[in-house]
């Protein structure tokens, strides 16, 4: 059964990872994109981490690419592009061989220190029928607990990033063109 | 055969290696698309890769703080993704190019 998960899942994030790549038009490359990462959420619960597929749907394939769609449709730019031609010479082959050796790296390092993956940590709360809600209750005692500087300092990172986007994104408008 | 075939229990290399690919994927994205949004949406793709990693790790090592992390990540890249999109928007109001090489004032 965790295998078929995770053949489906794996076919769902390597398919839409290829379409978000391949597909000319920006609004297909986001739509497989939310096939991506709903694999990856399939992923999150198959590996017991339901707060995090939880979270992954509703930041990711909610918030994340519907501000894609957004933006694609209010710049108009939803045309098709032309993907056959390539503008710098030997760009492409350098990109394969760029995207197959980093993958292939990693997996070398992956293969060959599958010995030291079996080290325990603290442990971790599975969730189960009797407690449903022990991932979400050890996620939020790590975070408001032993990270809750870092935590906070996300909420400055994300008012810093909002008010910087509505700076940048507004209109000029003339009377201040004008100083 | 199909009792030998459920009896297969994906490890965590598996996630892994799959985690390698779609990183791969990403990046060999980045380095050919020349739309910005969709060069975004590939390193949307990198995060997720990094993000599914974290949680294998997370699983095989018994330890929370790997899904800690992918909650701070995400936060991250939504941050990124604002930013990012909200500088494509201001470039794009002034100019009528859609692609990467059509940004080209700066050049020495």
């Amino acid at each position: 059964m965790e295998l078929f998960v995770f053949v489906a899942a794996s076919i769902m994030i390597l398919g839409g990872a290829i379409g978000v790549i391949v597909r000319p038009n920006p609004v297909h490359a986001a739509l497989s994109l939310v096939l991506t990462l709903f694999g990856v959420a399939v992923m999150f619960v198959s590996l017991h981490a339901h707060f995090l597929a939880a979270v992954q749907v509703i930041v990711y394939a909610g918030a994340i690419v519907v501000l894609f769609l957004f933006v694609i449709m209010l710049l108009g730019v939803d045309r098709t592009e032309d993907i056959s031609v390539e503008p710098i010479t030997a760009q492409r082959p350098l990109a394969v061989v760029i995207g197959v050796g980093i993958a292939a790296i990693v997996s070398a390092a992956v293969v060959s220190s599958a010995d030291i993956l079996n080290r325990q940590g603290e442990g971790l709360d599975l969730t189960t029928v009797e407690s449903p809600d022990a991932n979400v209750r050890q996620v939020a005692r790590s975070v408001f607990g032993d990270y809750v500087f870092a935590f906070e300092l996300t909420s400055v990172l994300l008012l810093v990033a909002v008010v910087g986007t509505v700076l940048m994104a507004r209109r000029i408008s003339s009377s201040e063109k004008g100083k | 055969m199909s009792t030998m075939i459920s009896a297969i229990e994906p490890t965590t290399s598996w996630y892994l290696i799959l985690a390698a690919v779609l990183f791969g994927i990403g990046a060999f994205g980045v380095l050919v698309r020349r739309n910005p949004l969709v060069m975004f949406m590939c390193i949307e793709l990198m995060l997720n890769a990094v993000n599914l990693s974290f949680v294998a790790l997370a699983l095989s090592l018994d330890d929370i703080n790997g899904q800690a992390v992918v909650l701070f990540v995400m936060v991250v890249a939504a941050a990124e993704v604002v930013v990012g999109l909200g500088i494509i928007v201001a470039i794009m109001r002034r100019r009528t190019g859609m692609t990467a090489d059509d940004l080209t004032e700066l050049k020495g």
